[in-house]
């Protein structure tokens, strides 16, 4: 350390090119239209999710997350993914079990917060088989909120004299107005957002309900955008509560029906966590031999999430998580 | 050391500690846990007022129960406001937040706190979650607070790795580093102890040891050496109005205070 607290830019290596004018040039060409982008989640990671791709997940980990894009793009063999490690925790696990991440922006990985450490994604970093860059949880919000404006940075006040600075690849400013020292975040524009939200009309007219965590950002930031949805709803029934939309129809491409989607994590209002489920993820991933038949079950040998939802418990679980959820 | 004969384990007197430094009428950002446990004690007996954060867009929930991420359904039930990290991470940077709890795998005679790798960055012996919210809190809020188990693996010489700021290298080495100034390291709470911090040389300073706690005990516990005021204060014991609340309505499950301190 010390050196660090001078130093202008971090070593790490910026995965995601922050221009916004190649950012206009791309959503200008972005269709606009009111158009049915309703379709199978197989449809939707088959046409916007490529081999190299650099995903944002929405969500908090456990809570609101897009569980079956998550497991398809395992089923389908992505490989080479990037991936921005913002409060990432099963969905992190889900792709580090997979084996489809080579290259991560870190803020938050590996662990699931209190529940523990998931040994497969631990396995990733000590091998050294991803590429990181280290970053904070408000950088890289900060840094989808850059993209959202169309700058291509946002000043801000963390990471400065740490070595989460130094394995970054941010680099400090002088403020022109005041002198200050601050560090520019630069604008992350993913190139496909997985979002699960409460409900969504077939254009991808969104609402979520309660914190919304990234998601406006990540929606907005994100060249592509692929939402599941707990139910499919009117334009009308957008229409009548539009204070609660997150996210608009021209930012998404595709509107993917999956009722309880957000399992085994929390959908607010709706449903708990399952932490048996997420206890038996914690006890396999560490070896082969256990984590190889494990996915075998639950992803590879099962031709879509109502299929693994089934194989967990299916509606019965999801009444005692709804119990759960509210405090019944 | 032994917790025969006392009527608290030393989950209860940490929480019981911390709780007691949250001001009425101020602001925390918590995770889950102890910290969680300290502002919900607080808010039931000294510090009603106290309005209470989560990084994921949770503002001033009236919690059910102890969450189990900081970005469940709890950590906004029946909130002020559900709203977004970025609003929370905003209200840090803008001086809004005066408190916040982190925790790590180790932390150094500045308080600077490694939650990244053990060993080599690249190919760490043990590879670790990440800042998280963390370095942006140590950063932005007033004062920060720790509440961790106090032995020579975790308070080391020299971290691994400075995932969050304390106080870096000394006085004047935040502000140098461009953070906003006024901010850092506040109270350090161990089952040994708590620590503050001496304002001239910004390294960590014992304040009170817990009853029965010896200063061979912190000093056999902690890898580097501690500023010892010329008299130690006893830190305060919980009161059964205190533990009362704590066993029967902030953690009545016993999810944390049913854990091990070391």
């Amino acid at each position: 350390m010390g050196d660090s607290l001078f130093l202008e830019s971090g070593e790490g290596r910026l995965f995601m090119d922050p221009h916004p004018d190649k950012a206009r040039e791309f959503f200008r060409g972005k269709s606009r239209a009111m158009v049915d982008k309703t379709m199978t989640v197989t449809e939707a990671v088959r046409r916007f999710v490529k081999d190299g791709d650099y995903l944002a997940v929405g969500g908090f980990g456990t809570n609101r997350i897009p569980t079956a894009l998550l497991h398809e793009v395992l089923r389908q063999g992505r490989k080479s993914l990037g991936l921005s490690g913002h409060t990432a925790t099963h969905d992190f696990q889900i792709l580090a079990a997979g084996g489809v991440i080579d290259r991560v922006d870190v803020a938050y990985v590996i662990g699931l917060e209190a529940r523990g450490l998931s040994k497969v994604a631990r396995k990733l970093f000590e091998e050294a088989r991803v590429e990181v860059c280290e970053w904070t949880n408000a950088a890289l919000a900060w840094r989808y909120k850059a993209a959202v404006m169309g700058t291509p940075y946002i000043p801000a006040r963390v990471m400065l004299g740490s070595d989460t600075f130094v394995k970054s690849a941010a680099k400090t400013v002088t403020c022109p107005y005041t002198g200050l020292k601050l560090v520019a975040l630069p604008a992350l524009y993913p190139d496909v957002a997985f979002i699960h939200v409460h409900r969504s009309d077939i254009y991808g007219n969104a609402q979520i309900d309660g914190i919304t965590v990234a998601d406006f950002d990540i929606a907005r930031a994100a060249k592509r955008v692929i939402l599941t949805t707990e139910e499919i709803v009117p334009t009308d029934y957008i229409r009548k509560d539009p204070t609660r939309t997150v996210i608009t129809h021209y930012c998404v491409d595709a509107v993917c029906h999956v009722p309880y989607g957000s399992y085994p994590g929390n959908m607010p209002y709706a449903y708990f966590s399952d932490e048996e489920h997420l206890r038996e993820w914690l006890a396999v991933d560490g070896k082969p031999e256990t984590l190889r038949p494990f996915l075998e079950k639950y992803i590879y040998g099962t031709k879509d999430f109502a299929e693994y939802l089934e194989l967990c418990g299916g509606e019965a679980k999801i009444e005692t998580l709804r119990r759960k959820e509210f405090l019944e | 050391m032994s917790e025969q004969g006392k009527k608290y384990n030393a989950m209860e007197l940490m929480i019981c500690l911390a709780a007691r430094f949250l001001e009425d009428g101020k602001t925390v950002v918590v995770g889950t846990g102890a910290p969680c446990a300290a502002a919900m004690l607080a808010q039931k007996t000294h510090a009603p007022n106290l309005t209470v954060f989560f990084e994921a867009g949770g503002i001033a929930p009236l919690l059910p129960t102890m969450p189990i991420s900081v970005g469940d359904s709890r950590t906004f039930h029946k909130a002020i406001m559900a709203s977004s990290m970025i609003d929370v991470m905003d209200a840090c940077q803008r001086g809004v937040v005066d408190y916040c709890f982190l925790g790590g795998a180790q932390i150094d005679m500045y308080g600077n706190i490694n939650s990244t790798v053990i060993g080599d960055f690249r190919r760490p012996r043990v590879r670790l979650p990440g800042s998280g919210g963390a370095n942006d809190l140590a950063s932005l809020t007033w004062r920060t607070m720790v509440i961790t188990p106090h032995d020579v693996r975790r308070f080391v010489p020299k971290v691994d790795f400075i995932t969050s700021p304390g106080y870096l290298t000394g006085k004047g080495a935040r502000e140098a580093a461009g953070l906003p100034p006024g901010t850092g390291p506040y109270k350090i709470i161990t089952n040994l102890c708590v620590m503050g911090f001496d304002e001239e040389t910004c390294r960590m300073k014992v304040e009170s040891l817990h009853a029965g706690v010896t200063k061979e005990d912190v000093v056999v516990a902690t890898g580097f050496e501690l500023i010892w005021p010329e008299r130690v204060e006893t830190s305060g014991e919980p009161t059964d109005e205190e533990l009362d609340l704590l066993r029967n309505e902030v953690d009545p499950m016993k999810y944390i205070i049913g854990r091990e301190a070391v």
